[in-house]
């Protein structure tokens, strides 16, 4: 049997829910023999493949780059994960949205202006440094998303719990101590 | 006070015709969800997290301020109150400005709590990201209206445990919020006996206690419980 394709990546968050992932520990031995990790931060893939089973996305949704890529993967994507709070609620990224519903402009003000001792400006380079969106929302504010894996980061047996009911061809539900914002 | 006979999710109960549907339930061990329902203060059915169905009301009723009545026919579960209840804790996350990650009571949360027990993986309507700021004037406690879901525990104990009357509600829809005394700063509300009723009260990190952090927020509801009994029951049972 072909082994699943699935695929990670990393938005507006802290990589905290890929390190969780990587405390799978020996399971992701396990795992191996039955997934292929074809993108990721952790392999080198550059460009996003095409039929991808499932593809875990960590990070709220903050910049148009994170934008772009998530309605390529969502075209290339079978089944999207919510993978940890920022991602299914906004979590910790959308604590910017304090400073204004349409705050893109004045995020940048107060860290580059406000805040600066030396050098005040935002900086600007096109084709490098992203625009941000007006404000950050979780990723179901802009697509589909098949499943929410909470936590913050979710802990490993969380995403194993998840990833096993995946395997075996459930829709997976979560519930205890496996559903739990924070 | 009247002996009453109803029915509640097929069985048969006795209750008394004071008693409300939720006090009813309680007592024959039906779990009724609630958040804004706190024991030894009146109940004012704030947040909907108890809406039942009662036979021959179209609309749902809340258990904590419905009377049990002489052959009443209630239902706790069903998918309606299902989809209801889980419709009323998204709105309430969707709100405000609720982070878990980094809020005092993570953990300890009765919203957090409920949310995961109703099976809520994630909020389906857009959040508000309202602006809202903290109150950290007094010097024991801090009210952070980010994270108020508007039970309005804190002024019931306020008013009616301590009998201080300093917190209140002011303003309408989704600009109400808690105030102390004349809408000023906790710190120079002189009403204020800094019990700490309103803080063991809350359900959320609304109320904290200043120099808590993340998830150390521990609420000691005993003392509500002691005082309440005190007075209603001239017992004085630590």
């Amino acid at each position: 049997m072909d082994r699943l394709k699935v695929a990670t990546i990393w938005f507006g968050g802290c990589s905290g829910c890929h390190m969780s992932f990587l405390d799978l520990d020996e399971f992701l031995i396990d795992l191996a023999d039955k997934i292929e990790i074809v993108f990721s931060p952790v392999v080198d893939a550059k460009e996003y493949p095409e039929n991808v089973d499932v593809c875990l996305i960590e990070g709220a949704l903050c910049n148009e780059e994170n934008l772009e890529w998530l309605h390529k993967i969502r075209k290339r994507t079978k089944a999207i994960v919510a993978f940890g709070d920022c991602a299914v609620t906004g979590n910790v990224p959308t604590m910017r949205n304090a400073l204004g519903l349409n705050n893109d402009v004045n995020v940048l003000d107060r860290a580059y202006r406000e805040c600066a001792d030396h050098n005040a400006g935002i900086p600007n380079e096109a084709g490098i440094v992203p625009t941000l969106l007006k404000r950050v929302v979780p990723i179901q504010e802009a697509v589909h998303v098949d499943l929410f894996l909470p936590g913050c980061p979710p802990p490993a047996d969380r995403i194993k719990s998840l990833l096993v009911q995946v395997l075996e061809g459930k829709s997976p539900v979560l519930e205890g101590a496996d559903l739990k914002f924070g | 006070m009247a002996a009453i006979t109803l029915t509640i999710n097929d069985k048969q109960v006795s209750a008394e015709d004071s008693q409300t549907v939720l006090n009813v339930a309680q007592e024959q061990g039906i779990p009724i969800p609630t958040l804004c329902h706190l024991e030894g203060v009146y109940d004012v059915g704030a947040c909907r997290l108890c809406l039942v169905e009662v036979a021959g009301v179209n609309k749902l009723l809340p258990a904590c301020t419905t009377k049990a009545a002489e052959g009443m026919v209630v239902r706790t579960e069903s998918e309606r109150l299902r989809k209801y209840r889980r419709m009323t804790l998204e709105l309430l996350f969707a709100e405000r400005n609720h982070v878990c990650a980094i809020c005092v009571a993570n953990g300890n949360c009765e919203l957090q709590t409920m949310a995961c027990n109703q099976g809520m993986d994630h909020v389906r309507y857009d959040y508000c990201f309202p602006k809202w700021d903290m109150d950290l004037t007094h010097e024991r406690f801090g009210m952070d209206h980010n994270r108020c879901i508007l039970c309005t525990r804190c002024v019931r104990v306020c008013w009616h445990i301590e009998g201080a009357g300093t917190k209140n509600v002011a303003g309408r829809g989704a600009r109400s919020h808690i105030i102390t005394d004349m809408f000023q700063p906790w710190g120079t509300a002189e009403s204020c006996t800094s019990c700490g009723k309103c803080v063991m009260a809350c359900p959320t990190g609304a109320l904290f206690e200043r120099g808590s952090t993340t998830a150390e927020m521990q609420r000691d509801r005993t003392k509500l419980e002691f005082i309440v009994t005190a007075r209603e029951k001239k017992q004085w049972i630590a």
